[in-house]
C-alpha cells in the first residue's frame, strides 16, 4: 500500500501558514551555507561532492545569467514577455538535477531553467516569447513538453502520461511543475485524484514562490500545500525550495518511488519569486519591500557560496569560471535571439495535428489564397 | 552608426508608456545592458536596459512625456560591426524617410498614426517649467511644433493650484481619467482608503461636459476637464485608406468632368413596369440598375473609359472586360466594391449583383477580392439629394459617373412643358486616357439609354 504521508498536519495553523517559516520543511543547506545533518534525506544526496555542488552552482549562476538578459531582451523589445525565475534556480536546478533523460518534465511557463538544463538550445527557448512559435523545441528530443501557460494543465498532462509509463512497463517517471497559485485549479486536484488512482510514477513538483501574481499564497492556502496531498492519498513533503540539496534529496527520493512502482509524490518546494511575476507586472505595487529583503538572505546561490567558500571551493578561478560561463551563454542567447528569422504566415498551420488532416489543409489552401490577394499592394 | 531605439510595448498590449527619468545624458557611454531610464507603463514602472553599448547620441523624449509605443526615444552611437552596414534596422537618423520596417516582438503593430505624443505635466517641478518655445520649422524634420504648444496650453492658462499627491487609483481608472480629460488631482477618492474609482472619474467630468449643469460643477472637474471647442480624431483605418485613394487619384490621374441633364421619365416607367415581374421580386431596382446597363453598352462604343494607364510600364491598358464598381456608404465609410464581368450581365443579373453588392457592404463584410480590379465605378450620390458633382476617379481607373437625384421638373416633351423625371449624371475621367470627345460621347450614349431604354436593344 502506500507509504505513510511523510508531512501530515491536518490542523489549521493560526496564522501565515501557507508560508510560515515556522513550518517544517526539509532543509540541508541552512541560509548561512551551513551543511546541517538530516537523518531522513542525507542519503539521498551521498554522492554529491565538492565537483558536484560546484556544478549546481554554476548550473544556477547560469540560469540566474538567462533569466537576467531574457528581461532586457523584453524590456528592449525583443521578447514579448518574460517570466523572471529569479530566486527560484535552486528548485529548479535540484529537480531537474535529479531526473534522467528519458525521464518526462511538463513544465509551466517559469521552468524555463530546466528547460535549458534538459538540452533546449537557448534559441529555442526563446522562440514562444519572442513570439515566433507556440512551442519552441521538439518535446521528444529533450522530452520536455512544450511551455505551459494554462495555468494547472500541464498536471493533467503529467498524470496521462505516467498511466502511459506504467503500461509501457518502463520505470521511467514524469515531473510536473506547477506554482502555488494553480494548486487551486481544478486541473491539479484532478490530476492529483488519477494519479492517486492509478498510482501512477509522476511527481507533482509544486514552486511555492509565495506568490500567485499579486495574491499571496496564504490567501490560498490556509495550511501548508504540501498537506493537501495526503487528502488525495498521495504522500507529500516539504521542502526548502531555496537549498539545492534539499531539493535534489526530495526529488531524489520522489522519483525512486516512482520508479519502484509506488506511485506519485506531492513536492512543495518553499521559494521565493524575488521579480516580478512576468515582465508585465510590477510587484512593488503589491508587495512589501521589508519582505523582499527577508527572502535576499536565503538566496539561493548565496548560501551554495558559502557552502563551497567554507569548503575551500569558491576560489577567484571558480567564481570567474562560473560568471565567464553564464555570460557565454547569455552572450548566445541574445544572439539568437536577434537573429531569430520570422515565422511565415503558413507557420501557424504547422504542428496543430501530428498527422494530415484535411479540414485543416483546406483552411491553409484558403489562407494562402487569401493572401496572395495582397500581392498587389507594395510593402505589405 | 546611428542606432535608434523605439519605445517597446513593455507590458501586454500597451500603446504607451511615460518616461519618468532619464539615467544618461547625450555623450554618455554606456554598456549593453546598463539601465538608462526608468518607464511607466499602465501596469508597471520598470527599468530599461540600453540595447546596445555606444554614445547616447540623442534624446528624442524628455523626462515627463508620454510616449506612443514604437516612437524613437533615443539614438545611440555605435561602433560599426564589421560587414555590418547593409544591416537596415534601426539606423533610422534623423533624414531617414519614414521606410516600413519588419516589426519588432514586443512594439505591437507599426504605429500608422503620425500625432505626437501629447505631454502630459505632473507634479510642481513640471508646473514651474517653463513653456517650451514653438518648435521653429528647423527643428528636425519629424518634430511638428504644433502639438507641444497647444497640448503645452492648458498647463499655462491652468491656475497653479496648490500641488497635491496624486490620490490613489488602479491603472485603468487613470487611463479613464487621462482619457475623459480629469485632472486626478483633484479627485475625491471614493473608494475604500480614499481610492479613486471610475464613478468619481465620471462624476469628475459629467459636469465639465454637461453646460447645463455647469454650476453644479465642483472644482474638481478643473481646467482641462472640458471637452474643448474642437475634436481630434486619429487619422485611421477606412478614412486613412480613403484619404489615400483620393489623394493617389486626384494627384495623378488629371481629371475632367462632364455634365449631362436628361429626362430619364421612360426610364422610371420601364424600372416601376419590371417591378411587377415576378423575377425581380426582392431586387433593388432604380435608374442606378438601369444606368449600370447603360454604362456597359457605352463602353463598347468608347472602350478607353474601361482602361488603365500603366506608368510603370508606360503603357495603356485596355479592358476587354467591366468590373463595374458602385460606390457605397457604409457605416465604416466609403467603399467600392466591384461587379465582376458585368459586361456578361443581364439587367436583371445586375440587378440582382448591386443588390447584394450593397447589402454587403452596409454589413461590413465586403471582401477584399470585391473591392480589387475595378475597371469603371458608378458613384449614385442622387441618393443624399444633389444632383451632381465632380467624382474623383476610384485609383486606377478611367471613368466614373455619377448619377443625380431624380426630381420631378418642368421640361420640354414633344413640343411642350411636361413635368417630367430629370436626371443630371456627372462623368469624371482621366484626361491622359480620354479625350473630350470619347468622354463627352460616352456620357451622351449613357443619357440617351435612360432617356430610351428601348435604344438598350439597339446598342445590344
Amino acid at each position: 500500500m502506500r507509504i505513510p504521508v511523510s508531512l501530515h498536519i491536518p490542523v489549521r495553523h493560526p496564522e501565515n501558514s501557507g508560508s510560515s517559516p515556522i513550518d517544517p520543511y526539509v532543509q540541508l543547506v541552512t541560509p548561512d551555507g551551513v551543511r546541517v545533518p538530516d537523518p531522513l534525506y542525507d542519503r539521498w544526496v551521498e554522492d554529491i561532492d565538492g565537483a558536484r555542488l560546484q556544478e549546481l552552482y554554476i548550473d544556477m549562476a547560469v540560469i540566474r545569467r538567462i533569466d537576467t538578459e531574457a528581461t532586457a531582451l523584453q524590456r528592449q523589445g525583443e521578447l514579448g514577455l518574460w517570466p523572471p525565475l529569479l530566486g527560484q534556480e535552486a528548485a529548479q536546478i535540484g529537480s531537474v538535477r535529479s531526473l534522467r533523460s528519458s525521464d518526462f518534465v511538463f513544465p509551466s511557463y517559469r521552468e524555463n531553467g530546466v528547460a535549458y538544463c534538459r538540452g533546449v538550445a537557448v534559441g529555442e527557448l526563446m522562440r514562444t516569447w519572442r513570439g515566433n512559435a507556440g512551442a519552441g523545441w521538439d518535446p521528444y528530443t529533450v522530452n520536455v513538453a512544450p511551455t505551459q501557460v494554462i495555468i494547472g494543465a500541464q498536471a493533467l498532462h503529467a498524470a496521462g502520461y505516467a498511466m502511459g509509463i506504467t503500461r509501457d512497463g518502463t520505470d521511467d517517471a514524469v515531473i510536473s511543475y506547477f506554482g502555488d497559485g494553480a494548486t487551486s485549479q481544478g486541473d491539479v486536484s484532478e490530476a492529483m485524484v488519477f494519479a492517486a488512482s492509478f498510482n501512477s510514477p509522476v511527481v507533482f513538483f509544486c514552486s511555492n514562490n509565495q506568490w500567485a501574481i499579486s495574491e499571496p499564497v496564504t490567501l490560498q492556502a490556509q495550511v501548508p500545500i504540501a498537506n493537501r496531498a495526503p487528502g488525495f492519498g498521495i504522500p507529500s513533503i516539504r521542502v526548502d525550495g531555496n537549498d539545492v540539496l534539499a531539493v535534489m534529496a526530495a526529488t531524489r527520493e520522489a522519483l525512486d518511488r516512482a520508479r519502484s512502482g509506488n506511485g506519485p509524490t506531492f513536492i512543495e518546494a518553499v521559494t521565493y519569486r524575488m521579480g516580478p511575476h512576468t515582465t508585465a507586472d510590477d510587484p512593488t505595487r503589491y508587495r512589501d519591500s521589508a519582505e523582499l529583503e527577508r527572502w535576499r538572505v536565503k538566496d539561493p546561490l548565496s548560501r551554495l557560496q558559502a557552502l563551497l567558500d567554507a569548503m575551500g571551493l569558491f576560489t577567484e578561478e571558480f567564481a570567474a569560471e562560473s560568471s565567464r560561463r553564464a555570460d557565454a551563454v547569455a552572450a548566445e542567447l541574445r544572439e539568437a535571439c536577434l537573429g531569430m528569422p520570422d515565422p511565415g504566415p503558413a507557420d501557424v498551420f504547422a504542428h496543430v495535428y501530428s498527422e494530415p488532416n484535411s479540414w485543416l489543409d483546406r483552411q491553409q489552401e484558403q489562407y494562402s489564397r487569401y493572401l496572395s490577394g495582397f500581392a498587389g499592394e507594395e510593402n505589405r | 552608426m546611428l542606432r535608434e531605439f523605439r519605445l517597446p510595448d513593455l507590458g501586454e498590449g500597451l500603446t504607451e508608456s511615460e518616461i519618468l527619468n532619464w539615467h544618461v545624458s547625450v555623450g554618455d557611454t554606456v554598456e549593453l545592458n546598463q539601465v538608462i531610464a526608468d518607464v511607466e507603463t499602465a501596469k508597471a514602472v520598470v527599468e530599461l536596459p540600453s540595447p546596445y553599448a555606444g554614445i547616447v547620441a540623442r534624446l528624442h523624449e524628455q523626462a515627463g512625456t508620454v510616449v506612443e509605443v514604437g516612437s524613437p526615444i533615443v539614438s545611440f552611437e555605435v561602433a560599426t560591426p564589421a560587414g555590418a552596414d547593409a544591416d537596415g534596422s534601426g539606423t533610422g537618423g534623423e533624414s531617414a524617410p519614414a521606410k516600413r520596417e519588419p516589426n519588432l516582438v514586443g512594439y505591437g503593430a507599426v504605429p500608422d498614426a503620425v500625432g505626437r505624443p501629447a505631454r502630459r505635466r505632473r507634479g510642481a517641478a513640471a508646473a514651474a517649467d517653463p513653456v517650451p518655445v514653438p518648435v521653429t520649422a528647423a527643428a528636425p524634420a519629424a518634430v511638428t511644433g504644433a502639438v507641444a504648444v497647444a497640448a503645452a496650453a492648458p498647463a499655462v492658462s491652468a491656475a497653479p493650484a496648490p500641488v497635491r499627491e496624486r490620490p490613489r487609483s488602479t491603472p485603468p481608472v487613470r487611463k479613464l481619467a487621462r482619457d475623459m480629460g480629469v485632472d486626478l488631482t483633484g479627485v475625491q477618492g471614493s473608494g475604500p482608503g480614499g481610492l479613486v474609482v471610475r464613478a468619481d472619474i465620471v462624476r469628475a467630468a459629467l459636469p465639465a461636459a454637461d453646460t447645463a449643469s455647469a454650476t453644479a460643477a465642483p472644482a474638481a472637474a478643473g481646467p482641462q476637464g472640458c471637452a474643448g471647442r474642437e475634436e481630434r480624431t486619429p487619422v485611421s483605418g477606412m478614412r486613412k485608406h480613403t484619404a489615400a485613394a483620393m489623394v493617389a487619384s486626384a494627384f495623378t490621374a488629371p481629371h475632367a468632368t462632364v455634365f449631362l441633364t436628361v429626362d430619364i421619365t421612360p426610364t422610371m416607367e420601364l424600372l416601376k413596369r419590371l417591378k411587377q415581374q415576378p423575377a425581380f421580386d426582392g431586387l433593388k431596382l432604380s435608374p442606378l440598375t438601369l444606368a449600370a446597363k447603360a454604362v456597359c453598352l457605352a463602353l463598347r462604343r468608347y472602350p478607353s473609359l474601361n482602361s488603365r494607364w500603366d506608368e510603370a510600364a508606360r503603357e495603356i491598358v485596355r479592358y476587354n472586360y467591366v468590373n463595374l464598381g458602385i460606390a457605397a456608404a457604409t457605416p465604416r465609410g466609403l467603399m467600392v466594391p466591384n461587379i465582376k464581368d458585368a459586361q456578361a450581365l443581364s439587367l436583371h443579373g445586375l440587378a440582382a449583383a448591386v443588390t447584394a453588392l450593397a447589402q454587403t457592404a452596409r454589413d461590413g463584410k465586403t471582401p477584399q477580392a470585391d473591392l480589387a480590379g475595378g475597371t469603371i465605378s458608378i458613384s449614385n450620390v442622387g441618393v443624399f439629394g444633389v444632383d451632381a458633382g465632380t467624382p474623383i476617379l476610384n485609383p486606377g481607373e478611367a471613368g466614373i459617373l455619377a448619377l443625380g437625384a431624380v426630381r420631378r421638373q418642368p421640361w420640354e416633351y414633344e413640343g411642350e412643358i411636361a413635368l417630367r423625371s430629370v436626371m443630371t449624371l456627372s462623368l469624371s475621367f482621366d484626361h491622359r486616357l480620354v479625350d473630350g470627345e470619347q468622354g463627352a460621347g460616352f456620357l451622351s450614349d449613357v443619357g440617351a439609354v435612360l432617356a430610351d431604354p428601348l435604344l438598350a436593344l439597339a446598342m445590344a
